[in-house]
């Protein structure tokens, strides 16, 4: 029963062999999904390329009724999979800070990384100022503790908080992803095309 | 899909394919680690080893350094770290194949490439503090996070995408 490392199936050894060939796969599908252009990936937000919503609803989508499928028919323990734990108000703050980051830098992490790897400067240089911002943080580490480790809720999951069934709540987000693909669709038409 | 040979460099796969293949590829990582992917905790590990490097007391020193560097363990045996090897690889191997590997700078041909990497350079520093306070970045907390419906991964998620929205109407001669 998975999760296999967890319950002793391929033993510890084999993580880091394990680790590669996931990034490596992680990696090929973004770059081959179009995840190395900013301008791509940026068009989200101003109508005309909506790349990110697809993949990102759908690769969600696929996941979370996979794992629940697999937790359902007894192959894996859905509640021993990692959480990441909520901070509540600094997760906001964060969230926000990365939202104009996305803006201003036309890429996240993952996705500046697959731009590395291909020879883009601009995901060179994006990277490079990741590597600045997470050194900023942890010298200034001191002064803004207390702040990051406020509003602590726990490793919590919706249903822990909104009392709903992750059955129906998966339902409703690929009902949710449908929709915005056709939205996406009809905007899509409406919004002059760039060339890039 | 265009399939058009002089720019077959655009030629990128149906955004529902690649949809699938992330998401079979996010279940099967839960599967066998219990955990999904990520993409700033290997930078940070290079972050903390470039630290221990250099100022190993000042490293020790640091709460949050500290969390990481101790005399039999380094930061840089870590999964992520490996995980994040394994990306360049891949997509060097997808652009590869492709023809899309060269060194460019890529900005729209209203502003320069030197204002592009100045954004770009501040992008990342936004995004290297933010995906510090939210425990995660787009990869590993909203992608991974809602996967396993952690209410942080719905947070950040809804927060980065918000933001991104209410704000793009400021950056928007950057791109369009």
């Amino acid at each position: 029963m998975g999760p296999l490392t967890f319950n002793d199936i391929i033993s510890t050894e084999w993580n880091y062999v394990i680790a590669l060939l996931i990034g490596l796969a992680f990696g090929y599908i973004l770059e081959a999904s179009g995840f190395s252009s900013s301008r791509k990936l940026v068009g989200v937000f101003y109508g005309y390329d909506f790349v990110v919503i697809r993949v990102f609803m759908t690769a969600v989508s696929v996941a979370m009724i996979t794992l629940l499928y697999l937790d359902y028919l007894g192959f894996l323990d859905f509640s021993l999979l990692y959480v990441v734990p909520t901070y509540l108000t600094p997760q906001i703050v964060g969230s926000i800070i990365m939202g104009l980051g996305f803006l201003m830098g036309g890429f996240c992490p993952g996705t500046s990384l697959t731009a590395v790897a291909i020879g883009k400067i601009d995901g060179i240089v994006f990277t490079g100022g990741i590597w600045l911002g997470i050194l900023g943080f942890s010298e200034a580490y001191p002064y803004i503790e207390d702040f990051n480790n406020s509003g602590y809720m726990g490793n919590i999951t919706i249903m822990d908080q909104f009392d709903i069934n992750p059955y129906t709540f998966a339902f409703g987000f690929a009902v949710v992803a449908v929709i915005a693909f056709t939205a996406a669709s009809m905007i899509r038409r409406k919004v002059k095309e760039i060339q890039y | 899909m265009e399939f058009d040979n002089k720019q077959l460099r655009h030629v990128y796969w149906n955004p529902y394919f690649g949809g699938l293949m992330l998401g079979l590829l996010i279940a099967a990582t839960f599967y066998v680690t219990g955990r999904g992917v990520g993409a700033t905790g290997g930078t940070k590990a290079t972050v903390v080893s470039t630290v221990d490097l250099i100022a190993h007391e000042h490293a020790e020193g640091q709460e949050f350094f500290s969390k990481y560097v101790d005399e039999d363990k380094n930061p840089m045996k870590n999964w992520l770290v490996f995980e994040t090897l394994g990306i360049l690889i891949g997509a060097f191997l997808s652009g590869s194949i492709k023809g899309r590997v060269n060194f460019r700078i890529q900005h729209s041909p209203k502003i320069t490439a030197k204002r592009r990497l100045v954004f770009a350079l501040a992008g990342g520093l936004l995004f290297g503090v933010g995906s510090q306070f939210a425990r995660g970045c787009t990869s590993g907390a909203a992608l991974s996070g809602s996967t396993v419906l952690s209410l942080a991964g719905f947070i950040t998620m809804i927060g980065i995408f918000g933001t991104a929205y209410v704000f793009a109407y400021f950056f928007r001669k950057l791109w369009i």
